[in-house]
């Protein structure tokens, strides 16, 4: 293809996208839009499924039956996100297995706020309501994004984590309706799980690269420092509803920007946790490719019957 | 009809779902892919959905102002009724699949005959049990053929996994006294009734699977009794960790 015609495809692609129509699976795109939306996608499926990890933790332990069943359900929807999610990103060419492939190696990142460990039933509340809800201002812009099947799956998936934000906030209600251990635990979960989720809207906006091509490709529509700021107006008001404090002593609302003014986040723990040292990141690959190992001779066992299958079929029928 | 032998009977049903659904919910999160994943949460869900049924009917029944809780979490491992089969270990897919098409295959035929109870609250709990159950018994039976005709890896493990767990299947028919005259005064019909249809029907779907009918001449049983495996305690353990640690608060 001459430079010409790919220049006309480009002009034909950036219009689409400038008139909000989707893009789909089939039509052309530049090689630079197919990597970073295999990027972005895969690396929001790998952090649904590593998600699952943390609050599976709690399953088994779930302090009633009505929680245990809700947790459970909850951890399910979440790989029924990561399902969705896999499946956009294979529209682009890439196959289900190359992807685990680049999570299990360290290739592909996720959402690093699951390499923090769950250690009380509280947990269990504080990551629905501050982890889901952090994941819901950062999704929602997502729905009306121009890649086509990203957009649509993320229309489903907000529907359910808004779901999930709500039960979470309400495990924290019931705490502080409780008894003084039970509001200790919600306090002690709030003040671990806090700063983790102000940095799942990733760098601040000077530090953040790949923004301004993101913006136009629908992939980011705010900045992390804009959405940030909107989850934090959002919860500290919740978060006096359920008698908590939020462990930031320079937070404050600020009666002329409308906001709260909020303290330093440590950027150096948010690094390091990225690169690999946080508590749980061993564990959490560790699991994933025990599971993805372990499963391998079923996988192979189900296409080898598929085959035979295949071969019965084509027997009668031929 | 007396609430303590009723009582007795539903702990032999509600147990069961119980410690299989908590059985199958860890694996939430580990399965070898995401939609095996995705459908044994469904069984668990559907089982501890069940659960919470009976066990809703059992604290009706209490004069204690019991709730599903308290009997879910606060009973001494002897007063659970389970069988054996349903806390063994989920040791690989196959013997998950295994567990689980046993199980299910009593369950089925267990609530057809449910679902015809003079009490109606059975009665009602049978016949949306069923349907998911239904469900449960084609999946496993179908992982079991796959597994079975699959490779020869697949189906050394399976083979394994069916030749350690069918000395459990016996205990799924039996009855204690209290049951049987629960069986009796509801005219529900005694588990020993479909035994012979219920080994019938594995036998097959082991032959199609290509797998080998064991031959056992001595089963395990005990669960029913309050004898549990080693592996309840641990069962147990996690299960009521928040309950025994923080006693009489509501969550
Ligand atoms: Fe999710
Ligand atoms: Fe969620």
């Amino acid at each position: 293809m001459s430079a010409k015609e790919i220049k006309n495809l480009e002009d034909i692609f950036e219009a689409k996208i400038a008139r909000d129509e989707k893009i789909e699976p089939k039509d052309w795109m530049p090689e630079k839009y197919r990597k970073t939306h295999i990027r972005q996608i895969s690396q929001h499926a790998h952090s649904e499924i590593v998600g699952m990890l943390p609050e599976g933790n709690w399953i088994t332990r779930a302090p009633s039956l009505r929680r245990k069943v809700a947790l459970l359900a909850k951890v399910q929807d979440e790989a029924g996100h990561g399902l969705y999610l896999y499946s956009a990103c294979e529209t682009l060419g890439i196959s289900r297995e190359e992807l685990y492939e680049q999570l299990h190696s360290g290739k592909a990142k996720y959402s690093s706020i699951f390499n923090y460990p769950t250690l009380t039933w509280a947990d269990i509340g504080a990551i629905g309501w501050l982890v889901d809800g952090a994941a819901i201002i950062n999704q929602v812009p997502l729905c009306n994004t121009s890649f086509g099947p990203y957009a649509r799956a993320m229309v489903r998936v907000c529907k359910e984590e808004s779901f999930h934000q709500r039960q979470g906030y309400e495990i924290m209600m019931t705490l502080c309706n409780g008894t003084q251990e039970q509001k200790d635990m919600a306090q002690d979960a709030l003040n671990r799980w806090w700063w983790p989720s102000l940095m799942m809207f990733g760098p601040t906006d000077d530090e953040s690269t790949h923004t301004e091509q993101s913006m136009k490709w629908k992939l980011k529509r705010k900045t992390n420092d804009e959405l940030r700021q909107q989850f934090i107006d959002q919860t500290v008001p919740q978060a006096d509803i359920l008698g908590l404090k939020v462990p930031d002593e320079d937070l404050k609302y600020n009666n002329e920007t409308g906001h709260y003014d909020f303290g330093e986040i440590d950027w150096s723990e948010f690094w390091q946790v990225v690169k690999g040292h946080g508590k749980c990141n061993k564990e959490r690959i560790k699991a994933r490719k025990e599971a993805w190992h372990n499963g391998e001779w079923v996988r192979e066992a189900a296409m080898a019957y598929a085959d035979k299958q295949d071969k019965r079929t084509t027997k009668q029928t031929g | 009809m007396n609430n303590q032998n009723l009582t007795h009977y539903l702990y032999g049903l509600a147990d069961n779902a119980l410690i299989l659904g908590q059985r199958l919910s860890e694996l939430c999160g580990h399965g070898p892919t995401l939609e095996t994943d995705i459908a044994l949460t469904n069984i668990a869900l559907d089982l501890l959905g069940q659960t919470r049924s009976y066990y809703q009917y059992i604290a009706n029944l209490s004069h204690e102002n019991l709730s599903e809780d308290d009997v879910a979490f606060l009973r001494k491992e002897h007063e659970y009724r389970n069988v054996l089969l349903v806390e063994q270990p989920n040791a690989d897919f196959a013997y998950v699949i295994t567990r689980q098409y046993f199980f299910d295959v009593f369950h089925f035929l267990m609530l057809e005959k449910l679902q015809n109870s003079k009490d109606l609250n059975l009665k009602a709990i049978a016949q949306k049990s069923i349907k998911e159950v239904s469900y449960h018994k084609r999946f496993s039976g179908d992982w079991l053929k796959r597994l079975g005709d699959g490779t020869e890896l697949s189906q050394e493990k399976v083979q394994n996994a069916v030749n350690d767990l069918w000395v459990f299947t016996n205990e799924l028919f039996e009855t204690s006294k209290a049951d049987q005259t629960v069986l009796k005064e509801l005219q529900i019909e005694s588990p020993e009734t479909f035994k012979s249809d219920y080994y019938k029907i594995i036998s097959s779907t082991l032959e199609e699977a290509k797998l080998n009918v064991p031959e056992v001449t001595y089963f395990q049983e005990g669960g029913k009794q309050g004898i549990h495996s080693e592996h309840m305690g641990y069962i147990l353990a996690d299960m009521q960790y928040m309950q025994r640690t923080y006693p009489d608060m509501k969550w």
